[in-house]
Formats: structure tokens, sequence, C-alpha cells
């Protein structure tokens, strides 16, 4: 499912975090939302979903929530888990929107498999390290079955492994008629691995394409302030970020 | 779904127990034929002195074990308590008001209908205050500045209470006690708490979303704005109506969903009806607990809630140190 954002705009107390934001996010794409801190990358996104009051028009906000929760899913970068409850009850909770309990079960164990977490199942979520925790929200996500995924830094905290394992998950998301939309810190897997880049800076949108355009040296100078080097591979692009230009 | 079969077990072992003792001398056998057929001296006894009694103590109990279970869910804090959101400040303040100006003297249910009045002003004023959002931050803030607004009147209420007699009175109604509760006093709850639990039904599924915060909540087709009227609203309703008959009993709000949340697996949605049963079940022994242990002292049960709650809760902060 297609779904689309014109002229978003939020203001905070005066301040315009985000500014006139127009895209839009098709099946099969992988769009990394990439931009330094406070670029407004999560507001972009919460914007989108209609969880924050913004102005201009956002094909999701408009829906009604209950049927939002079937479209769109939303991986928060807070890892909250109030409750001791276990892994799976904890993965079970993105079934909430769903009312056929006898899918569920089948979406849950795939959910769970697919984020390495069967023999974690039955341990209560608050004695997970913190990437085991932000595995388990991810599997809360997918359990959630939704044509859209929305994901806030989702592999922050991940060991390498599991960051290029959940990059490679969520293009197979896309691969399967989904659309994802991930913010990233990480530039060189967004490269690797996104169908497209989507560049913020100060609550605009900078640039919006394919990845070795999205980081060229003048972009990277102007916006991150870094150097870099980005290599075409067999292997596909390869990034390193070299120094701080400022 | 066993637990929630073993609290009711316990509960109906614990009400029968209520009704077998008490300062009358009444033998077993007598005392049912006494409820049943509800002539003579004991029939008196069973009807109208202790089986109101008992009513009121289950369904009190439950009451706060709900309510406590539903804040700490909806605020995602294990040391939320039923009284957080001051409507228990507020019904105190409504009962000293009732016994200072002599209004509480006027008629029997004088003093819980004020107590009642007082709650339901609370509840709107911390409603009106925390806004249209539904955010839990503004709710707490709220509800702290009515508590500690409403205890202030309170205190100046005795302060300038010309009569000695009356801050006594008011010291002894705050001590909470189901001593000398009529039917009268359950015809004025029950109603109150029945439309408090009917607002609590369903929301099961939104606490348990509220487990991954509040934006992942509404993200996955929660009202985050509705949950937190249903909940004040009922919260305010039980707990209002619960104090006005009864005076304060504190820590049951805060202790039995702790008791219980290991039991449920942690899921907040289900610790709901598990928390009402345990609450009903604590609420039951203590008031037994009060005739038993001190027969002719008039032991408050707010004291013995607190005398038996506070080490249970020191207990379990053991218990959650060590890991455990």
């Amino acid at each position: 499912m297609r779904i689309s954002a014109e002229s978003l705009t939020v203001r905070r107390g005066g301040r315009v975090t985000l500014d006139g934001a127009s895209l839009s996010l098709a099946p099969g794409e992988l769009v990394g939302l990439i931009g330094p801190n406070g670029a407004g990358k999560t507001t972009l996104m919460r914007a989108m979903l209609g969880l924050v009051a913004a102005s201009g028009h956002s094909s999701l906000a408009q829906l009604p929530a209950a049927r939002r929760a079937h479209i769109a899913a939303w991986l928060p970068q807070e890892r909250e888990a109030a409750w001791p409850i276990s892994v799976e009850a904890l993965v079970r909770l993105g079934r909430i929107p769903h009312r056929r309990p006898d899918a569920d079960h089948a979406q849950v164990e795939r959910a769970l498999s697919r984020m390495g977490l069967t023999d974690l199942r039955q341990r209560p979520v608050n004695t997970l390290s913190g990437g085991e925790r932000a595995r388990v929200l991810i599997a809360r996500a997918l359990a959630q079955d939704t044509p859209v995924l929305l994901a806030d830094e989702p592999i922050a905290g991940l060991d390498p492994a599991y960051q290029i394992a959940t990059m490679a998950l969520f293009r197979g998301l896309a691969q399967d008629g989904r659309a994802v939309m991930a913010s990233l810190h990480d530039l060189g897997l967004a490269a690797r691995h996104c169908t497209r880049l989507v560049l913020m800076d100060r609550g605009r949108i900078a640039f919006d394409g394919p990845p070795q355009d999205a980081l060229s040296p003048e972009r990277l100078a102007r916006i991150f302030g870094i150097e870099a080097h980005l290599e075409m591979t067999a292997e596909g692009p390869v990034f390193q970020p070299l120094r701080v230009l400022r | 779904m066993r637990l929630l079969a073993a609290l009711g077990a316990l509960c109906a072992g614990l009400f029968v127990a209520a009704l077998m003792i008490g300062p009358a001398q009444i033998g077993i056998a007598e005392s049912f034929r006494g409820l049943l057929a509800g002539d003579g001296a004991a029939g008196l006894v069973m009807r109208e002195i202790r089986l109101p009694r008992a009513v009121l103590a289950a369904l009190i109990g439950g009451c706060l074990g709900l309510s406590g279970a539903a804040m700490q869910g909806y605020l995602r804090n294990p040391l939320a308590e039923p009284g957080l959101i001051g409507v228990s400040a507020a019904a105190a303040l409504g009962a000293v008001i009732a016994i200072q100006t002599g209004f509480a003297a006027a008629f029997a249910l004088a003093l819980p209908l004020s107590a009642l009045a007082a709650a339901l002003l609370a509840v709107l004023l911390i409603l009106f205050m925390a806004g249209p959002g539904g955010g839990s931050l503004a709710l707490i803030l709220a509800g702290v500045a009515v508590s500690a607004f409403a205890g202030a009147l309170t205190s100046l209420v005795l302060n300038l209470s010309p009569n000695p007699f009356a801050a006594s009175e008011f010291v002894f109604w705050m001590m909470g006690s189901l001593a000398d509760r009529s039917w009268l006093h359950v015809v004025i709850a029950a109603p109150v708490m029945a439309v408090g639990a009917a607002m609590m039904w369903g929301i099961g599924r939104g606490l348990d979303a509220l487990t991954l915060g509040e934006d992942a909540a509404a993200s996955i087709g929660i009202g985050l704005p509705g949950l937190r009227l249903r909940i004040v609203l009922g919260v305010a309703a039980m707990v209002g109506a619960a104090t006005s008959v009864a005076g304060a009993i504190g820590f049951v709000g805060l202790v039995v969903p702790h008791l219980l949340r290991g039991r449920v697996g942690g899921r907040p949605g289900a610790l709901l009806p598990a928390a009402a049963l345990g609450g009903a079940a604590m609420v039951l022994a203590a008031d037994i607990a009060v005739r038993l242990v001190l027969p002719g002292r008039d032991l408050k049960l707010g004291v013995v809630m607190a005398l038996i709650g506070a080490p249970v809760f020191l207990h379990l902060i053991w218990q959650q140190r060590r890991g455990g």
C-alpha cells in the first residue's frame, strides 16, 4: 500500500520541528531516513502516523486509529517494556489490532524466529540485555503484520550480526511487497541496504533519491559536517566516515 | 483462570467466615438458620449487621484492588495507587466539612453523600486540569495538586474547628472502618461502584498495549484519551464510593496488584480481575482480624490494613532488590 505525506509541518512551542515535508513510500521500498540529531526524523515519522499534531496532509494520519493499526506498524526509538512480561507475551502485543486469534499463533512464532528469539520466549523482558530487548520490540512490530513498517533507529544497540540481519530482514519485507521506512545513523548500512535515502536537515527534507547520490561529498560536508570515503564495489556501496569538518 | 478460581474460592471462604465471626456469640448452625430465616436476634444480627458489613468489605476491597491495578497499569508504575488522583483526599474533605458543619448528623447518609459529592468535584477539576490529551504526566500532576489542596483545606477546617469532638470524630473516620455499617451504606455505595467497574470493562487490551509506551500503544490502535477518561472516572467512582462509606483504607490498592503481578505473568490486563478478587479477600480478612484481635476495642480497619500492608510491601521491595 502506497502512503504519502504532503507539506507536513509540526510546530512545538514556537519552534518549527518539521517544515513542509512531502514524501511518499511505495510497496517494495526500504527507505532510509538519515540526518543529524535534531533534524526531524522522528517527528516526520510520528507526524506521518498521526501521533503528533501536524498541519498538511498524511494519508496514514487521516485514517481512524483502529484501521491505521492494520496498515502501519510503528517501532519507537524508546525501548519501553514496563512490566516483567515474557518475550512471547510482549511479541503477542503486536496482535492486539487483529481480532483473529487463529492466525495469531503463526504470526507470533514467525516474528520470534525471524529475530532469533525462540530460545528466549519464556524469559521476562526485564532480564534481557538492551540489544535483546531491541530485537524483541522489533519482533513485536513484525507480529503486527502490516503492509507498512516505520521504525525509529531500529538497529541502534544491536551487535553487528543483528544489525546486518535486521537490515536484510527489512529488505526482505520490502521485496515481499511491503513498504519499510527506518531512521538510521549508520550511513554505511543505509547505503548498502536501502532502496532509497531521504536526507533531513533542520526540519526539511534536503534530498530524496538513490543512496549513492544522497551521500555526495558536498551534502556530507554541508549537512553532517563530515568527510567520508564512498566506493562502489562488486559487493555494493562501501561507506566509511573519515573525519569531522567543523 | 485457575488463579481467578482460587481467589474466588478464597473470597467465598472469607465471606462465610466474616458472617460467622462477631461480638455476638452465635453458633454456626444458628448463624445459618438466622441468615436464611431472618427471625429472632440471630436473624437480626446476621441480616442487618454482619451481612451488609461483609458485602461492603468485599465490594470495597474489590474496588480498591481493581483501581490499584488499573492505575499502576495506566501509569506503568508499580508505586501508583488509587489515591494518586486525589479522590480519596477530596472525599475526606467532604467528610470533614459534613462533620464540622453538623450536616453529618442531619440524616444517616449525610456524611457519605458529602464525601461522594466532594470526590465528584475533585474528578471534574482533575479532568479539567489534565487537559484533553491522553498523557499520563499531566494527570499525575493534577492529581497531586488536587490531593495537596484538599489536604490543606481539610487541615484548615480542623484548625478552625471550635469543637474538639468534631476533630476526634474526623480522625476516627479517617482511620477507616466497617463497623456499624448498614444496608443503607451498601445501597449508596454499590451503584456508584458498579458504574465505576463498568467503566473499567475492556480496558485490559489498552493497558497491555501501554506496556510498550504511549506512542506504541497509540500506534496499535489504542485511543489514549478515551482510555484515560475511563480509568479516571472509573477509579474516582469506585474509590470515592469506598472512601465515603468506609473512610480511608490504604495499602490495598498498592499491595494487592504487587502480590498478584507475578502470578499473571506481569500482564496488566490479566491483573485487573485478579487484583479485584485479591483486594476483596484482603479487606474481608482484615475486617475479620479487626474483630478477632481486640474485640470490644473498636480497632479500625484502616489501621490494621496499614499494619499488615506496610510490612508486606517492605518484604516485596526486599525481594525485588535481591532480584527475586
